[in-house]
């Protein structure tokens, strides 16, 4: 099965602290070793972007400067595994490295399956519990 | 949430956490013991502590450092035990005890640069001494972490079998008195080819499921192609693992097209390309370019994956080079002398030249022993057949191959394919 990891935060993004990219770093280069992640990426700020939306019918274009800073979304990665339960204990993982090396962030990883015939629902991460929002 | 609940929730994180730390736990005690198969054995120890321990204790912050430490401990005991001291690893099992009481660094396994021991760790597994169906279980249950019962799964065999197996494998191994080392020069390339042919066999077994009423059996090929990645990243400089991870990227990414709703096989020419993944047939792309840099353009799995290419590479069926196909198959039949090749060039040959072409080929072939039992022969003559019009030799043909199919999905697709001909051959 193939996975969606987007990781989002409500806080203004500083980016992450070097302690975390290096911890990062090594996890990244662990799962690509270990055959199971197969991309990856950091996010600029949506400053760096643009949003193109249609509303009532219209498309508009918004590239800033972008006021309500709502969820953003910081990074992404997609992961080759074998089953929910390997995907959850992998976003538990990566969270308890912001959990470990850049206190006070808040955020989410939220965990997404590709679609394929017979796969169900999602599952969110949290920073603060750690703990799997549906368990 | 029921304490029933929560048990399961851990069993799951348990196995999930498991089937990632496996086969570097076993790659670390390898490096402390020196003795693959008995390392295996005290990191299946370990997920027997978890096991027991983590619906008491609750899961820990860092399940796989927990499991690390759990079996290095093991490890450190059995050196401790001192079976090992007397032998001439006595000084590295003294130092490393020296080291782990004066530092226990619970993480230490985890961040160890251990690729030459994974690379050790597949070469073991996959050692030319064991069979192939003992190299591919070795594989599929220290590399990939697969449980013997998923393995028996996998293969639709009774779970004995593949425990019998891994153990007369272990046994094997352990009795060899094989070193325990990275092979180098000559050798290193021979080693390697026993790798890639477990790896291509494996993925071959879930493609091609060969057993069974399934036409696929996805975990196969997933394993596999994990398997790839990971001997990518260990031998970059290999290109013949860049051709065979090519190659299966490029198969697997058709995997979605190749059924129908009820499961029944759709063949590569009336597959809806829609459903094809392009991300993996830009990644099996990148990996075979990745091969021809490195010099491996005709060699025998980038040959297959420049075949496999060309058909992804064709936005329709009627847009397919044969013509290169056919060329493709050639190189691959000078390379390779093998009546199962000869069979697929016919293929291609019979699409780029017209039928008659092909049955030329075929009849080369007709007589191959490798080929009496082999359903896909009849099939693509019976193709031919009907394509020249000689309805009741086709009919005839498409009866032999399904009296000959193993997979039950192959047979139906046959029968169906003869009857048609017999409503018409009035």
């Amino acid at each position: 099965m193939r996975f969606m990891y987007i990781v989002t935060s409500s806080q203004p993004m500083k980016g992450p602290s070097p302690a975390l990219m290096e911890a990062m770093q090594k996890i990244s280069e662990r799962e690509i070793k270990a055959g199971r992640m197969i991309d990856n990426g950091g996010l600029m700020p949506l400053a760096t972007g643009a949003r193109v939306r249609i509303v009532d019918g219209e498309l508009s274009v918004i590239d800033g400067p972008f006021i309500e800073a709502k969820e953003v979304v910081g990074g992404y990665a997609i992961f080759e595994l074998r089953d929910k339960a390997e995907a959850l204990a992998m976003a538990k993982e990566f969270m308890q490295l912001h959990l470990d090396h850049m206190p006070g962030w808040d955020g989410a990883c939220e965990l997404r399956a590709f679609a394929t015939p017979g796969v169900d629902g999602a599952c969110e991460v949290d920073a603060r519990s750690g703990v799997a929002a549906h368990a | 949430m029921t304490a029933a609940d929560i048990d399961q929730i851990i069993r799951a994180t348990i196995h999930a956490t498991w089937r990632v730390v496996q086969p570097r736990l076993i790659a670390t005690l390898s490096r402390m013991l020196r003795d693959v198969p008995l390392a295996e054995e005290l990191t299946q120890d370990a997920l027997v502590a978890a096991l027991e321990a983590w619906p008491t204790i609750g899961v820990p912050d860092n399940p796989g450092a927990w499991l690390m430490t759990t079996a290095r401990r093991r490890a450190l005991d059995h050196l401790r035990r001192g079976r090992m001291l007397a032998d001439k690893h006595d000084m590295l099992a003294r130092d490393m005890l020296q080291e782990q009481e004066i530092v226990p660094d619970f993480d230490a396994g985890l961040d160890d640069d251990i690729d030459d021991e994974m690379l050790r760790l597949v070469f073991t597994a996959c050692h030319p001494i064991l069979s192939r169906e003992a190299r591919a279980a070795l594989a599929l249950r220290m590399i990939c972490g697969l449980t013997t019962s998923e393995i028996a799964r996998a293969y639709l065999v009774p779970e004995a079998t593949i425990s019998q197996r891994i153990v007369r494998a272990k046994r094997t191994l352990s009795g060899s008195g094989l070193a325990y080392e990275t092979p180098c020069g000559e050798a290193l390339s021979e080693r390697l080819a026993s790798v890639l042919e477990v790896i291509y066999l494996i993925f071959n077994e879930g493609y091609l499921a060969a057993r069974g009423d399934e036409w696929l059996r996805p975990q196969l090929c997933d394993e596999a192609l994990r398997m790839g990645r990971v001997l990518a990243g260990l031998a970059p400089d290999e290109p013949e693992v860049h051709g065979l991870v090519a190659l299966m990227d490029l198969n697997a990414a058709r995997a979605r097209a190749r059924t129908d709703a009820n499961g029944d096989p759709i063949l590569l020419m009336d597959q809806d390309r829609a459903l094809w993944d392009r991300s993996q047939i830009r990644r099996g792309l990148r990996a075979l370019e990745r091969a021809r840099e490195l010099g491996g353009a005709g060699r025998f799995y980038a040959l297959q994956a420049a075949i496999a290419a060309c058909h992804a590479t064709a936005e329709t069926a009627a847009d397919t080079d044969w013509r290169r196909i056919a060329q493709l198959y050639a190189e691959l039949a000078w390379l390779v002398r093998s009546p199962i090749i000869e069979l697929n060039r016919a293929v291609a040959v019979g699409m780029a030249e017209g039928p008659q072409a092909g049955l030329d080929v075929l009849d080369e072939i007709a007589d191959a022993p490798a080929l009496s039992a082999y359903h896909h022969l009849p099939a693509v003559r019976g193709d031919f057949l009907q394509k020249l019009g000689r309805l009741a030799e086709a009919r005839q043909a498409f009866e032999a191959a399904a009296h000959l199919a193993t997979n039950g999905r192959e047979r139906a697709l046959m029968e169906r394919r003869a009857a048609a001909l017999h409503a018409q051959d009035i």
